[in-house]
């Protein structure tokens, strides 16, 4: 267990690489309560988080569930977060939201204060909007890998199968009001499941048992990093913090500025337009040893100054368990970033010849 | 090599000291408690026969899947030996901590530092600690 932003973490539960196989091969289940949970209650809920979302966020029918990034005026990113539109139902209902449905923001535990801070900053004068932060009344468990949804199915009333990809609902799991939604942070197929926190443990262990007789099993942090490092998604404080314009992170996908006016859009499409910053990419290494967060990004060849010149640095790097070679994602000069490029990884002083590969490093052979 | 014969530092490595044609020869290595506390272990970084180490110094790094960690020398002396066979075959760092995942093997050159290691009881109430 180790201490973070407030939270105590399971951060591995025995072997890390076996947790992160037995999530590719099985199901891994992650205990992922430090994140916040934060609803909405109020009118036009959906054209205030639309204001502060790089993604559109208005209009977008319940039960959709979009990964959006939140950036400052100057288009940096505060945090990246999931952002739930989902049917009312059970203790989740819409109270005095419009319609019958409700908002609901998953963010990460080491922003939610300032995330908090800075939604209720930007409430609309005379809006009606409540940010309610129930991360500590609620609980976060994901289910991740080929197996997860089939477990899960056994106990809740909602088969996570027949919902589609980034999409959810409230429904009943183990006789708890919860909300399910086949959302994952692995690149497995797999589901997330919010609940009452006095209910969470029970849940977690029918899970954990079956998981258990197939194989599968509680995962901690430290896997969930490698996992999420193969599948080249990006983890605030590393890949995002408020020094990156949203428009280097390689997340076209999470950015809508067609028609929309949003915090931070004009610095992010200008940034977008003139493609002079750095750019998030993502090397292989040669030989076996990892480089990690920090390492310097040389140029291959010596550059006008007839020395190998710094070109980038790496925010994240491990011995990918699945492919066995050295994977590390980072941001680079645009000139440097086009796959296939030479590199070389500055590794404490020492050289390690790498190269620009495609992202991401791992994809599941189902999708 | 039993643990009771090895003399232990508090960051974890290990040092069998042995006298050889009048040198004493420190064979040194890392806990098992250290092995499974780094679990994972993927890479390792070792020093050239012919080094100087430092007690209390890194002599080289232990890569896991999390994270990068120093090893440190126990004692003061002159690498004569590496195991250059270890960095493939880091699974006996596991299976065999005090034999065949022995690190390096060093002259020792300064005795002074060698007093301040623990026995493998008081290393053992340490890690339990």
């Amino acid at each position: 267990m180790v201490e973070f932003a407030g939270w105590s973490m399971p951060v591995q539960y025995a072997s890390i690489v076996a947790e992160h196989h037995h999530t590719r091969t099985k199901l891994g289940l992650f205990d992922v309560s430090h994140m916040g949970r934060l609803f909405f209650n109020g009118s036009n809920v959906d054209q205030f988080l639309d204001s502060l979302s790089t993604r559109r966020i208005a209009g977008v029918e319940a039960g959709k569930v979009r990964y959006s990034l939140i950036c400052n005026d100057d288009g940096k990113i505060l945090d990246d977060v999931l952002i739930y539109h989902l049917a009312a139902g059970g203790s989740f209902a819409a109270g005095e939201n419009d319609g019958d449905s409700f908002y609901m923001m998953v963010c990460n535990a080491s922003n939610r204060e300032k995330i908090v801070q800075w939604l209720v900053d930007h409430l609309p004068k005379d809006s009606n909007i409540k940010v309610d932060d129930r991360t500590e009344a609620t609980a976060m468990i994901a289910v991740q890998g080929p197996e997860a949804n089939a477990i899960v199915a056994r106990i809740s009333s909602v088969d996570p199968e027949t919902l589609a990809y980034y999409t959810g609902t409230v429904c009943s799991v183990e006789g708890a009001n919860s909300i399910v939604s086949r959302t994952g942070y692995t690149g497995e197929d797999g589901c997330e499941i919010i609940l009452a926190s006095n209910v969470a443990a029970a849940v977690w262990r029918k899970l954990h048992d079956a998981a258990e007789l197939i194989g599968g099993g509680a995962t901690g942090l430290a896997a969930r990093d490698t996992l999420r490092l193969e599948a080249a998604m990006p983890l605030y404080g590393h890949e995002l913090n408020e020094e990156i314009n949203a428009a280097q992170t390689d997340l076209r996908f999470a950015i809508n500025s067609k028609g929309r006016s949003f915090a931070g859009r004009d610095a992010i499409v200008s940034a977008l337009v003139e493609k002079t910053l750095p750019v998030r990419v993502g090397v292989e290494l040669e030989g076996r040893r990892p480089a990690r967060e920090g390492c310097n990004i040389l140029s291959a060849e010596p550059t006008n100054q007839e020395v190998q010149e710094v070109v980038g640095h790496l925010t994240s790097g491990t011995l990918s368990p699945t492919l066995g070679v050295p994977i590390a994602m980072g941001y680079i000069r645009p000139q440097f970033a086009a796959v296939g490029t030479e590199l070389l990884i500055d590794i404490r002083g020492k050289s390690v010849a790498a190269k620009v590969v495609e992202l991401p490093f791992y994809k599941r052979s189902d999708r | 090599m039993k643990p009771e014969e090895l003399k232990f530092a508090a960051s974890h490595e290990w040092a069998y000291l042995a006298d050889s044609d009048g040198k004493q020869i420190a064979t040194i290595g890392i806990s098992a408690h250290a092995v499974e506390a780094l679990s994972d272990v993927v890479y390792m970084e070792l020093p050239e026969v012919g080094a100087d180490v430092n007690a209390g110094a890194s002599f080289g790094e232990v890569e896991s899947v999390k994270a990068t960690s120093d090893l440190f020398s126990p004692v003061t002396g002159k690498v004569v030996e590496v195991n250059t066979t270890l960095p493939d075959n880091l699974e006996v760092l596991g299976t065999d901590p005090y034999g065949e995942g022995w690190i390096i093997k060093v002259e020792v050159t300064s005795e002074g530092s060698i007093s301040d290691l623990l026995d493998f009881t008081a290393y053992e109430a340490l890690c339990n600690e």
